[in-house]
Order: structure tokens, then C-alpha cells, then sequence
């Protein structure tokens, strides 16, 4: 750590793994109720679990964005944080407001919008910390040295608030709402996110590979083009059925055809640059996180995107298991991943010690990896069956599930996998014992 | 990375084409919207009782274990057409008492069986909010689903 300030990241990330864990225990409920359907189904019905599973998501990774953020911004742009307090207070803010909106899910307050059920005051809340943040790192940005990497992660910070605010807007026409909704939801994951995935990608790269600067910013440029060249008209992919234009059927299959160039580029980029890196970085678990979040998210958004993206084939699989196999990779190939891969990367220094547990840190990995896949394939068997079953013979939804325990039991399993896999990783990253690798090369902070 | 690109040309790439991309797209959405309220979604017949019926959708969280026009969860069956289903096409009121009558008659308690709560809705809250599930069922959705099943 060559600055102080980086260490609000810590707090971050260790506010981000409590919701982690959470996330996937409220994971785990869901895959009980559905092979178990009478478990708490008064106390906490599926849809009340549903929504902790699916915001904890979502908040634990903004949280690992901002530590992400907080921990590279001063080292690129070479100087302190603009306000460390400022940062600390945004935390304080993120988590009452989603304590309080986790209790108030539990007594019934929410909103009843997917991924969006926040109450009002809570998602005002989350605007107001994204401006305290946004201000904070502008202003440090803009006083220090300007680096591609932060310029792109900014955008994408930027605009992961602009794109946020069409949360407030619920107009009564549900295909009109339905719209602007999924300028939050895809826009987000399907184009600002990526921005700040590249990026914080690219700064691994250049720490952990050593290849020149010049370089690594060429591809991150050619990579985030390719995002929202394609990412943006690609949001067409989700106007195929609910009331939009026909056109979409044209535009959508094309552009979120073309969404897997990103993805593709981004494992070329990694793979190329640890095969003609200069350096041995010590850090070995962070290497694997880093490489295996390209691949997965290469799997889970490009493959399995791209598999039910095309028009004619989405109309059968829309809305089926098929949907849920997709968004399970896609989110833990890209963005767990990759935050669990920075997290990996920067809690040596901000402890001030050399890597620690990384036998235990990359065992996490392989238990996670393969029990994603493994949920993954499950859950797109289910959704063949399902679309056979339901869209193409006309079977009813309750008797086609009733088909499908075996595949729900099997989910169920990976679940577990999964489970084991995140408490070890936190375990390894916050119980730091005595070295178990040997490293060669001793650099604690190596220069680029 | 190929050599002929410098960074500046990858820069102005990058920030130009995403301008022009989101400039397309921001058309193409504002376009998608008047076609909307003017001719897909019977903007006329969306009532104050389709728009209550719609915020009690809401207030109970229905999509976070339905889906509706394809999106939301995948644990119950698909309500966008649930309205065809019960026969709403031929009579449109027996469609509408069927959907007060299996909401009122839940959770049904059997064992092995996904439960649904019984959201204690009133009568007038019932009506409207079947009132909404008939207009989107009649909002056209380029002739999806594939089967009544949803
Ligand atoms: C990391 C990036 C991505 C993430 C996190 C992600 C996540 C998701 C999620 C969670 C959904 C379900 C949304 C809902 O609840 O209705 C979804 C739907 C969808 N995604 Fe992705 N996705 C990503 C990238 C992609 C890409 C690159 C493609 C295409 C190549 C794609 C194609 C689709 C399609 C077609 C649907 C709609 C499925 C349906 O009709 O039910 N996604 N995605
Ligand atoms: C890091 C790991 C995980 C991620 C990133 C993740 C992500 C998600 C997302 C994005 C959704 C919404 C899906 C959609 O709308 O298409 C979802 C729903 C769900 N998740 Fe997970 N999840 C994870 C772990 C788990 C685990 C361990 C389980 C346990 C078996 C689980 C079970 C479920 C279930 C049952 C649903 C509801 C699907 C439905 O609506 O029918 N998840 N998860
Ligand atoms: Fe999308």
C-alpha cells in the first residue's frame, strides 16, 4: 500500500463479503423452497427471499466497485484520496440503507419492481452516497495524475448513478415501465458495469503481469468500445415481447449477438498479457481469480447470452430456467469474480504482509467455479426440458416443474458447493496465518 | 494489440461511436415508447383501476415469484396471459371471478406443493387488480408466448 488513504478499502470489502455471504445463504433458502415447498412459507415466502438474495447481490458488488475504486484510484492517479472521511461516511450510509431495507423486506416494506424493490427513501439514500463517492474520486482524479484506466473507470462509475436514476421513474403503462426498467438492469450489466470490470481488469493486469502501460490502455479501449458499441443497441434483446416494435426482433438479435466480443476480448487481453508479462507477481490466487473471471464471464455472459439471444430462439426460452442458468454465470463469472479477484489482489497490502492463504484462497475458487458450472448446467437442462415441456407441447407451468425436481435437487447441491466455497474464501482472506507459499520473488510492492 | 492503432485513435473510437450507439439507441427508445401509448398496449382502456391494479401488483411483489410478459422469477406460472387462460377471451367476467376466486382460496396447504400467500386483498382491490392483468393481457406482445400455458 503506497498510500494511506487505500485503506478505506478494507472496510469496503469487509461490509461486501458480510452481504456475500448473506446473498448466497438467502441462495440457499430459495433452492430449498424449491424442492421443499412447504419451508417457511408463511414466515418467509420465496419472493420475500428472492429479493435479500438478488439486492444483497447487487449491493455487495457496488460495495467491492467502490472499494475497488478506493483502493486503485490513489495509486493511479499518485496521490492521497481526496477525503478519506468522505468515504467512510458513505459506507455508514450504504449499510443502514441496506440493513434497513433487508428488516423492512422481512416486515413486507418494499417496492415490487425486480431487482429494484428498495423503498423510496432507501434508493434516494443510494443516490446520495454514489454522489458523495462520485465527487470524492472525481475530485482526486482530477487533482492527480490521469491514467486510461481511471478515465474509463470513472465513466463507468458515472455511469452506473446516471443510469440508476431511471429507477425513480415507474410510469403506469407497464411496457413503457418495463422499458426504462432495463435501462438500470442491462444497461447496467450489459455496459457500465463492463466498463468498470475492464478496468480494474487492466490494472491487475499491469500489476500483476508488468507489460507495459501503453499497451494494456490500447486493449482496455478496444474492449470498452466493443461494450457499448454493442451493449447499448443490444438492450433490444429484451424488447422483443413486451408490447415494443417489431424492429427490436432485428436489432436486438444482431448488437447482443455481438455482445460476446467484449467478453471474448477481455480473456484474449488477460491470457496475452500473462503470457508475455515481464513479471512473477508473488500474488498467485489473485493471477487465477483474474484469469478465471474473464473465462466464466466469457461462459456465462457470452455462451450462454449469446445461446437464447437470437429472436426465434428466445421466444421459446423466455422467461424459463433457462434465463435463471444465464444470469448465475453471467453475474458470477463477471462481477463476483472479478471482485473477489481484486480483493484477492489488494488485501496483502492492505494488511501490509506478503500473500497469505492462497492455497485455501484458489481451493475457494475451484469449489465456487465448479459449483456455478455445475448449478449452471442443472439449471439449463431444467429449462430445455421446461421449454419443450411448457412452450413448444403446451403442458401447464405446475405440472412441467413437477417434472423438474430431480434438476432442483441437483441445484440445491451445487448450492452447498458454492456455499463452502464463499466461507472458505472469506475465511482465507480475513483469517491471514503464517505463510504457506514460499514465494521467489519477495517484492512486496513492485513498481510497473 | 495491433500496431496501426495509437491510443488517441482507440480513445476517440471509443468515445465517439458510444455517443453515436447511445444517441440510436435513445431514438430508437423514444420512438418505442410513442408506439407504446399510441398503439401497442391499448392506451386508452389503461384505466385508474388498471393503474391500482398495477400498484397492488407491486405492493405484494408478485413478479418476485411470477413472471409477467416473461420477466420477473421463475418459481409460478406466467400471469401477462394468465386472463387467456382462464377463458377471458369468451367471457371476460367469468375470466375475472375465476382470478378473485383462486386468490382468495390460497395458500392451498398441500404438502409437496408450491405455496402461494393469501395477500388479504378487498373486494375492490381484487377488481382492479384484475382489471390489470385483463389490459396486459390484451397488450401486443408480437404474438408471444408460444402456448396458452404461458
Ligand atoms: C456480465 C454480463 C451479464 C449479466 C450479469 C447478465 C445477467 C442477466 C440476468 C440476471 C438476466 C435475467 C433478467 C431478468 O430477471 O429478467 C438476463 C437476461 C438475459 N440476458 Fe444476460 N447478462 C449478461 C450478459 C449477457 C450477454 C452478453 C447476452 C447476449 C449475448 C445476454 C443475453 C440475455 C438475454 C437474451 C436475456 C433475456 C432472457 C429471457 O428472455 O428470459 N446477457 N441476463
Ligand atoms: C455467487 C453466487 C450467486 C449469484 C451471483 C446468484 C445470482 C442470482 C441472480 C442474478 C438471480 C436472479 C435470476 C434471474 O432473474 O434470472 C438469482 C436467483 C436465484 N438464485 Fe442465485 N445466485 C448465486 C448463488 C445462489 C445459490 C448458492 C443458490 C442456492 C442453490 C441460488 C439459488 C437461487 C434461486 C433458487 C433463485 C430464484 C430463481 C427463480 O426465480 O426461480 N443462488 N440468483
Ligand atoms: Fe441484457
Amino acid at each position: 500500500m503506497k498510500y494511506q488513504s487505500q485503506k478505506v478499502a478494507l472496510a469496503y470489502f469487509a461490509c461486501a463479503m458480510i452481504l456475500f455471504a448473506a446473498q448466497v445463504t438467502f441462495g440457499l433458502v430459495l433452492g430449498y423452497i424449491y424442492v421443499a415447498p412447504n419451508f417457511l412459507s408463511e414466515l418467509l415466502p420465496f419472493n420475500i427471499a428472492r429479493m435479500i438474495h438478488t439486492n444483497a447481490l447487487v449491493v455487495w458488488l457496488l460495495l467491492g466497485f467502490f472499494g475497488a475504486s478506493y483502493y486503485l484510484i490513489p495509486e493511479e492517479t499518485e496521490r492521497e484520496l481526496h477525503s478519506p472521511k468522505l468515504a467512510y461516511i458513505q459506507l455508514v450510509l450504504l449499510m443502514v440503507g441496506a440493513s434497513a431495507a433487508v428488516i423492512g423486506y422481512l416486515f413486507r416494506i418494499h417496492e415490487g419492481r425486480e431487482f429494484l424493490e428498495q423503498p423510496l427513501w432507501v434508493k434516494l439514500g443510494i443516490v446520495v452516497a454514489a454522489l458523495i463517492f462520485l465527487y470524492n474520486v472525481t475530485m482526486t482524479v482530477l487533482q492527480g495524475r490521469k491514467t486510461v484506466i481511471t478515465n474509463v473507470l470513472l465513466l463507468g462509475l458515472w455511469g452506473i448513478a446516471l443510469f440508476f436514476l431511471f429507477s425513480l421513474y415507474n410510469p403506469a403503462n407497464l411496457t413503457v415501465d418495463k422499458m426504462y426498467w432495463w435501462y438500470v438492469v442491462h444497461i447496467w450489466v450489459e455496459g457500465v458495469w463492463e466498463l468498470v470490470m475492464a478496468s480494474v481488469l487492466a490494472f491487475m493486469m499491469l500489476k500483476l503481469t508488468g507489460v507495459d502501460r501503453e499497451v494494456v490502455e490500447k486493449w482496455l479501449y478496444v474492449i470498452v468500445a466493443l461494450a457499448l458499441f454493442t451493449g447499448l443497441l443490444g438492450t433490444g434483446h429484451h424488447y422483443y415481447w413486451i408490447g415494443t416494435p417489431g424492429y427490436w426482433q432485428w436489432i436486438g438479435s444482431i448488437f447482443s449477438a455481438l455482445e460476446i466480443l467484449p467478453f471474448f476480448a477481455m480473456v484474449m487481453f488477460t491470457f496475452v498479457m500473462v503470457w508475455k508479462g515481464r513479471r512473477e507477481h508473488p500474488n498467485k490466487a489473485a493471477l487465477l481469480w483474474a484469469l478465471g473471471c474473464s473465462v466464466l464471464a466469457f461462459f456465462g455472459a457470452g455462451v450462454w447470452g449469446f445461446m437464447h439471444t437470437l429472436a426465434p430462439m428466445n421466444y421459446y426460452t423466455h422467461g424459463t430456467q433457462v434465463t435463471a442458468a444465464h444470469g448465475h454465470l453471467a453475474f458470477f463469472g463477471a462481477y463476483v469474480s472479478m471482485n473477489l479477484a481484486i480483493i484477492t489482489y489488494a488485501m496483502p497490502y492492505l494488511l501490509g504482509r506478503r500473500p497469505y492463504n492462497q492455497v485455501l484462497n484458489m481451493a475457494s475458487f475451484w469449489l465456487m467455479a465448479s459449483g456455478m458450472s455445475f448449478m449452471t448446467f442443472t439449471l439449463t437442462f431444467a429449462g430445455v426440458v421446461q421449454t419443450h415441456l411448457q412452450r413448444v407441447l403446451g403442458q401447464g407451468f405446475m405440472d412441467v416443474q413437477d417434472q423438474l425436481s430431480l434438476f432442483y435437487w441437483m441445484r440445491l447441491g451445487s448450492g452447498v458447493v458454492v456455499v463452502l466455497g464463499a466461507l472458505l474464501f472469506i475465511y482465507a482472506t480475513f483469517v491471514p496465518r503464517r505463510e504457506v507459499i514460499e514465494t521467489v520473488n519477495p517484492a512486496a510492492a513492485p513498481a510497473e | 494489440m495491433s500496431e496501426g492503432l495509437t491510443k488517441s485513435q482507440a480513445r476517440n473510437i471509443f468515445f465517439g461511436g458510444s455517443l453515436f450507439f447511445f444517441v440510436v439507441f435513445a431514438a430508437l427508445t423514444g420512438h418505442s415508447h410513442y408506439y407504446a401509448v399510441s398503439k401497442s398496449t391499448n392506451a386508452q382502456n389503461l384505466t385508474d383501476a388498471v393503474v391500482r391494479g398495477k400498484r397492488i401488483w407491486e405492493k405484494h411483489a408478485c413478479i418476485n415469484c411470477h413472471t409477467i410478459l416473461g420477466e420477473g422469477a421463475y418459481y409460478a406460472p406466467e400471469l401477462g396471459n394468465v386472463f387467456v387462460r382462464y377463458g377471458g377471451k369468451d367471457d371476460p367476467a367469468g375470466a375475472k371471478e375465476a382470478i378473485k376466486a383462486w386468490m382468495t382460496s390460497q395458500p392451498s396447504g398441500i404438502p409437496g406443493r408450491r405455496q402461494m400467500p393469501n395477500f388479504q386483498l378487498t373486494d375492490p382491490e381484487l377488481n382492479d387488480l384484475a382489471d390489470f392483468l385483463e389490459w396486459v393481457s390484451k397488450i401486443n406482445t408480437q404474438g408471444w408466448p408460444p402456448k396458452d400455458s404461458g
